[in-house]
């Protein structure tokens, strides 16, 4: 089991409070919004955490005004396996 | 951006008939064994299959035509029978659809109480170069009936009330639909809804939004779709061509459905061809891992007086026609993804930089506008494409657009900005010479300068 931190893109409205506490996982884009460090493809909606970020990660879901951010715990998919197309 | 017509192939003379008469009566599982195909694949010659009933094929035909035949009792060994099929979805993300059945029926069952599924077809193409649903639906709707009924029954739910099959599908499709409904057994028990006619309505969280709520909208997906779907139920959204393909598979087996295709693609796909005149759009059903070359020569074009082809359609690629096999698998530089069966031809004369901003600025404006990422970024993109194709020559432009595309490829509750920046990305490269001629101030095209 991992755990990741979801981004619900629908409800972000891109003010950074975010990427203010979790300066080494979370950068901003052109317009504010959350972008996930050195992460590609989905891994940028659902960003993968270290251990050592669980914490700030876990005060970003409650303090996001927006109630934008989750934590979850998922297996990590079995190389070659990709999700159903959704 | 050519008009798709609901068209429908000349077809091949078939020998369903004969075999009919030569003892053909109680169908079971490889009974239906058509010849076997000759050789290599240098022809795309291919015997109909999810059309072989011939236009507007209504129940009494449909059943002349590929026998009697319960979807319910198809049921129990569905799901293995797909297994050995290889078959994978029709609508784009060519996903193996037993998995994606598996999980739905298996999050069912993995409830205290068991959660009857939920099981919809979905025929919302979206797509401005997409037909072969709607064609589909026209010509062989109970197919597609017959897929959903024996999906469904699969998932556990043979004989139940009817409130979890659904057929989703755009305003233009659905009188035919109702209308096989009304022709068959226990055609009461599949609901149908309207999809509206935008490119995301299709989206499988749209699907569900939609008819859970009455807005095409994706919706954002903490939970997938086969744990927690429509009110909350393990949900499965199939593309109606894959439906007809499990009717068929359920009918005639797996080894059958392999007879056609290769072992990594195997089966047939439908595919919606269009290009510059005179060809015309049509809808054809080609054998997997087929050379685009004869599928366009097949469509009436000549592949050496094309310059590219978009294939996937406006979440696909950009690929030039030659040596490209038709297949969700392979690789890259050999084989074209097919995504949901768009295959779009570009003529010599036609900039393929104008082409390609002209559908992302239609992509942009498609953007739910839900997602930050989505609803800044397409635009930004669509605003450089055009600035490109209006000849804007500045170097940093395509620097920019990359970059751009970067920047938002995986942000978004749905996969449009990655289908986007896809598309673009296909573009930069298929494209570059073109891309620098513009930014050196001409076009490569017959016009001489960049517009
Ligand atoms: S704190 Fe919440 S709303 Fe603000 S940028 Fe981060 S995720 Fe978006
Ligand atoms: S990614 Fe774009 S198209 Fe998809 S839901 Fe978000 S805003 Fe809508």
């Amino acid at each position: 089991m991992k755990t990741y931190l979801h981004i619900d893109w629908t409800s972000c409205d891109g003010r950074g409070l975010c990427t203010e506490l979790l300066p080494g996982v979370l950068d901003r884009d052109d317009w504010g919004y959350p972008v996930a460090r050195g992460k590609v493809g989905r891994e940028r909606t659902d960003v993968p955490l270290r251990d050592a970020d669980r914490d700030a990660a876990q005060e970003a879901v409650f303090l996001c005004p927006k109630l934008a951010l989750s934590l979850m715990q998922r297996t990590v998919p079995e190389p070659g396996q990709r999700t159903p197309g959704r | 951006m050519s008009q798709p017509r609901d068209s429908y192939p000349a077809a091949p003379q078939d020998n369903y008939q004969d075999r009919q008469q030569a003892g053909y009566q109680d169908p079971h599982r490889d009974a239906y064994a058509p010849p076997p195909l000759q050789g290599p694949r240098d022809s795309i010659r291919q015997e109909p299959r999810l059309l072989a009933a011939g236009p507007d094929a209504g129940w009494a035909r449909h059943t002349d035509i590929f026998g009697r035949w319960e979807p319910q009792a198809a049921g129990p060994g569905l799901l293995e029978v797909l297994a050995e099929s290889g078959l994978t979805g029709r609508g784009g993300a060519a996903f193996e659809t037993w998995r994606k059945a598996t999980a739905t029926a298996g999050s069912g069952r993995k409830s205290l109480f068991a959660v009857r599924p939920v099981v919809i077809a979905n025929g919302a193409e979206g797509e401005p170069l997409s037909f072969k649903d709607r064609t589909l639906l026209a010509h062989a709707p109970h197919l597609v009936i017959d897929g959903l009924m024996a999906l469904a029954a699969a998932l556990g739910q043979a004989g139940t009330s009817g409130t979890n099959m659904y057929i989703y599908a755009p305003a233009a499709s659905l009188p035919r639909v109702r209308e096989a409904l009304a022709e068959r057994p226990r055609g009461k028990q599949v609901r149908v809804v309207q999809a509206p006619e935008t490119f995301i309505s299709g989206e499988s969280s749209a699907v569900v939004n939609m008819i859970a709520n009455g807005t095409a909208l994706p919706t954002d997906q903490r939970r997938r779709l086969s744990e927690s779907g429509l009110n909350g139920r393990p949900t499965l959204v199939v593309n109606v061509e894959t439906l007809a393909q499990v009717a068929l598979i359920a009918r005639f087996g797996a080894r059958w459905f392999r007879e056609a295709g290769t072992p990594t693609d195997p089966g047939t796909r439908l595919v919606s061809v269009s290009g510059p005149a005179p060809a015309r759009d049509v809808v054809l059903e080609v054998p997997g891992g087929v050379q685009l070359c004869l599928v366009l020569k097949e469509a009436g074009m000549d592949p050496g007086s094309l310059s590219a082809v978009l294939v996937g359609g406006y979440h696909g690629r950009w690929v030039r026609p030659a040596e490209h096999a038709l297949s969700p698998v392979g690789p890259p530089g050999r084989t074209a993804r097919p995504g949901a069966g768009v295959i779009h031809a570009l003529d010599l004369q036609t900039c393929g930089i104008q082409a390609t901003a002209r559908i992302v600025s239609y992509l942009a404006g498609q953007s739910a506008r839900q997602c930050g990422p989505c609803m800044f970024g397409l635009p930004a993109m669509a605003s450089i494409l055009n600035r490109i194709a209006g000849g804007e020559t500045d170097h940093r432009l395509a620097t920019e657009l990359d970059r751009l595309g970067r920047l938002v490829s995986g942000r978004g509750a749905c996969r449009h900005p990655e289908g986007t920046t896809g598309l673009v990305s296909s573009a930069l490269e298929v494209f570059a010479a073109d891309f620098r001629a513009h930014l050196a101030g001409y076009c490569t095209g017959p016009g001489g300068v960049a517009a």
